[in-house]
């Protein structure tokens, strides 16, 4: 673990029975740091982030977070899941304001930050709503605003917009840069689409088929916002690309 | 445009009731069914005025019956929802309350409340307890079965938000499946509330001296249709205002389920 890491994974392993899913997995994220993990389809990324969140239990490893055992008790973690969580008996600002009231944040830091998270996100408007009276976008929004406005030390997101269509993903991950930089969270973003890591990341873990280990790390060192157009975009896309593909 | 459409329901509705209170009275009043099987709709109606302060036949007025119906159907409706609601909620939540509960509850959970009357009789006698008794067996099956599949339903998803936010159990039980749970405990109450009135003239067949089944039971003895069917009536439409006000609840503590 190097000194300047806010969060280290130390031989994560994870075994389901006699199957083994992640194989010694080790990696540092400095604070502040956007890490895109990226992985042929199938070789257990969820699992690694379920890992990551203490859902599940690891089998051997340790993930540490300022070179302490993480512990959601302890630290702020917050997950923005694949599927649509956010709580359809909660209000888009209650839903905003429920992680903050578990972590028992003073009242007037969840007014301010609920307010701050409505107006960028533009959910102002919505506040009242329920998630099943607001559209697909705007309920991954309110995701979004309940996990950044917990001001986490680590964010994970498992595809969270892998059920929306390419405008609605673009203006999301503008959004999710814009707040981890504002919040200065530790962002760990699984994604099957390359093009989108690319975007987004500081750097891009790259997995391997299973059992999954760390096959590269590939810094991503291009000024935001990306032209995703750029040639060195693209050389990057493609040399990812390349370390994935098994045809 | 929604009132219109309200206005509207509510027409269709009048009209419906209107033709079906029209044609139950064409049919008494032309002898297709004899009178002294079936009274006309107007007679039942005069029965109901009459009985509002006349005892007779059977020797209590409409709003005694009622009174003494609604107070066991309500009392068992509501030991049945204090038991049926947790132990249903515990159940879905902690399958070690399910190990020990689920057993014992799908062996008993079949037994019809009328065939519980005989072994009710010898251990509580023939009181108010015995009858209160009936309706919670009867009303508690739909309360824990809705409880325990609120509970079950509850996505995963919701559940790792909170074990992601460090939530203990006990909160992710009461801050989260509680309050995903909550339409289909109403929903389980509903039903426990009709089954209570269902049960309610199995139970008042225990000598009872007043209540709305006796009332209905005198009328077959007596053979008057205009008593079955005022009694009938009113269950029906006790049933149907107990059902609304818990609607009104839902509505309060639910209403993000609500269309």
């Amino acid at each position: 673990m190097s000194e300047k890491a806010k969060v280290s994974a130390v031989g994560l392993t994870k075994k389901f029975d006699d199957l083994l899913v992640l194989d010694n997995i080790s990696f540092d994220i400095a604070k502040g740091e956007f890490v895109c993990i990226v992985g042929p389809t199938g070789c257990g990324k969820t699992t690694f982030l379920n890992i990551l969140s203490k859902i599940w239990p690891a089998t051997s490893g340790e993930l540490l977070i300022d070179g302490e055992k993480a512990d959601p008790k302890k630290h702020n973690i917050a997950f923005a899941f694949q599927e649509s969580s956010a709580f359809p008996w909660l209000t888009v600002e209650q839903n905003i304001r429920f992680g903050m009231e578990q972590k028992n944040l003073p009242k007037e830091i969840i007014n301010e930050r609920t307010e701050q998270m409505l107006e960028l996100l533009e959910l102002k408007e919505a506040r009242n709503y329920f998630p099943r009276q607001i559209s697909a976008s705007m309920e991954s929004r309110v995701v979004i605003g309940r996990s950044f406005a917990l001001h986490p030390d680590l964010l994970l997101m498992d595809e969270p917009y892998a059920q929306l269509d390419i405008e609605f993903r673009y203006h999301l991950e503008d959004a999710v840069l814009k707040l981890s930089k504002m919040t200065g969270s530790t962002v760990i973003f699984v994604t099957h689409n390359i093009e989108e890591a690319v975007y987004l990341a500081e750097r891009c873990i790259v997995l391997t088929n299973k059992p999954t280990t760390v096959k590269t790390i590939e810094k991503i060192d291009l000024p935001y916002p990306r032209d995703i157009c750029s040639k060195e975009f693209t050389d990057i896309r493609d040399r990812i690309t390349d370390y994935i593909k098994w045809w | 445009m929604k009132i219109k459409g309200k206005k509207r329901t509510i027409i269709r509705a009048v009209i419906g009731l209107s033709s079906f209170f029209l044609i139950w009275e064409m049919i008494v009043r032309l002898g297709i069914i004899p009178r002294n099987r079936m009274s006309p709709f107007t007679e039942v109606i005069a029965t109901f005025i009459r009985k509002i302060t006349d005892p007779t036949p059977d020797g209590a007025t409409i709003i005694e019956h009622f009174l003494t119906s609604f107070s066991v159907a309500f009392s068992g409706f509501v030991v049945a929802a204090l038991i049926g609601v947790p132990l249903g909620m515990m159940m879905g939540y902690n399958r070690y309350a399910k190990a020990y509960a689920n057993t014992i509850f799908e062996i008993l959970r079949p037994i019809p409340p009328i065939a519980w009357i005989p072994i009710i009789m010898l251990l509580l006698g023939i009181g108010t307890s015995a009858k209160i008794f009936i309706i919670f067996v009867a009303a508690v099956v739909p309360a824990v079965i809705n409880s325990y599949t609120g509970i079950k339903r509850v996505p995963e998803v919701y559940i790792n938000v909170g074990k992601s936010l460090g939530m203990s159990h006990f909160k992710i039980f009461t801050k989260i499946c509680i309050p995903h749970a909550l339409p289909a405990v109403f929903t389980g109450l509903r039903l426990s509330l009709n089954t209570a009135w269902v049960a309610l003239v199995a139970a008042e067949l225990l000598a009872s001296t007043k209540g709305l089944g006796y009332m209905i039971q005198i009328g077959r003895v007596l053979a008057k249709p205009e008593i079955i069917i005022t009694g009938m009536i009113v269950i029906g439409c006790s049933g149907a205002v107990m059902s609304g006000l818990l609607g009104l609840f839902e509505k309060r503590f639910a209403k993000w389920s609500r269309k």
